[in-house]
């Protein structure tokens, strides 16, 4: 592996990807991206993804029947 | 490519009083008032445990659902959690989160029942631990191929929901609930590197999914 980060290879690259990107970095300030088209890509769908997620399974909360439910089992428990 | 800041940047915070989602904004210090209310509950007060269940249900309830898919299933897992939480209420002793402590918990029970449904994965281990056949593709791609625009949600709601239990918890709980991967590390047991790696495993495995919905013939 090449210690230079502007000449790593593509499988260098993201190898590192995961730590990269859970640093809280900007990775798109990465040399290796500044030459590579499908690097960047990678990151830009995977941009994409994590941006969607924010919009998936709305938070929704329990029907009451629930927590009566709760309440229930823990007299039986209790008795 | 966007010159917005990479996903990938933390930039996720825990909604750790349960309350509306108030999107990704920064940690909050633990609520005195919230605290109080712990220790009641705690100390058996029923009153204090019926907050405990307002304050963090929402969030408890979701989790189910996003997991299982099934709301009457969700509905008994959000159940079956509380009533754990209400027998080792007591042996909370703050060394984490009361939040990421409850979820940990919560996460249990839902593994356990997609174990006895004999679902995918049998532990949390092997959840965390995915076969490499189960892995991504390698993600060489053309980046012709980028999903340019608005993700189809249902498109990537089933994707999410086709991962193996592993991942999809982690991309669960990070990238649709918020948490930290030093929360997430901390519920499932797991090092943060860990937790960085499989998520990053997740968003590989989802972006070869949707890619393969737009583009049929390039499947891996």
């Amino acid at each position: 592996m090449t210690g230079d980060p502007g000449k790593m290879s593509c499988a260098e690259f993201q190898a590192q990807l995961p730590e990269l990107i859970g640093s809280g970095e900007d990775v798109t300030a990465h040399p290796h991206l500044a030459s590579c088209d499908r690097c960047r890509a990678l990151l830009a769908e995977l941009e994409t993804i994590a941006e969607a997620a924010r919009q998936l399974f709305p938070s929704v909360e329990p029907p009451d029947e629930v927590w009566q439910q709760i309440e229930s089992a823990l007299k039986r428990e209790g008795e | 490519m966007p010159n917005s800041s990479s996903p990938t940047q933390a930039r996720n915070a825990p909604r750790a009083n349960g309350g509306p989602e108030p999107g990704r904004t920064a940690p909050k210090p633990a609520n005195p008032a919230d605290a109080e209310v712990l220790t009641r509950a705690q100390a058996g007060d029923h009153e204090a445990f019926a907050q405990l269940y307002s304050l963090h249900k929402r969030r408890i309830y979701s989790l189910c659902l996003r997991m299982v898919g099934n709301v009457a299933e969700a509905e008994d897992l959000t159940q079956e959690a509380f009533l754990q939480l209400h027998r080792k209420i007591a042996t909370f002793r703050g060394d984490s989160a009361f939040s990421t402590w409850l979820h940990r918990l919560a996460i249990n029970v839902v593994l356990m029942q997609l174990r006895k449904k004999g679902l995918s994965l049998i532990s949390l281990d092997e959840a965390m631990e995915p076969t490499p056949e189960e892995g991504p593709s390698r993600s060489f791609g053309a980046p012709d191929l980028t999903l340019s625009g608005a993700i189809d949600r249902l498109a990537l709601e089933r994707a999410v929901a086709d991962l193996p239990t592993g991942y999809r918890l982690i991309f669960i709980l990070h990238d649709v609930e918020g948490f930290e991967h030093n929360e997430i590390a901390s519920m499932l047991d797991c090092s943060i590197g860990n937790s960085k790696s499989q998520l990053h495993k997740a968003r590989l495995k989802l972006r070869d999914a949707l890619r393969s919905q737009k583009h049929p013939e390039e499947r891996p």
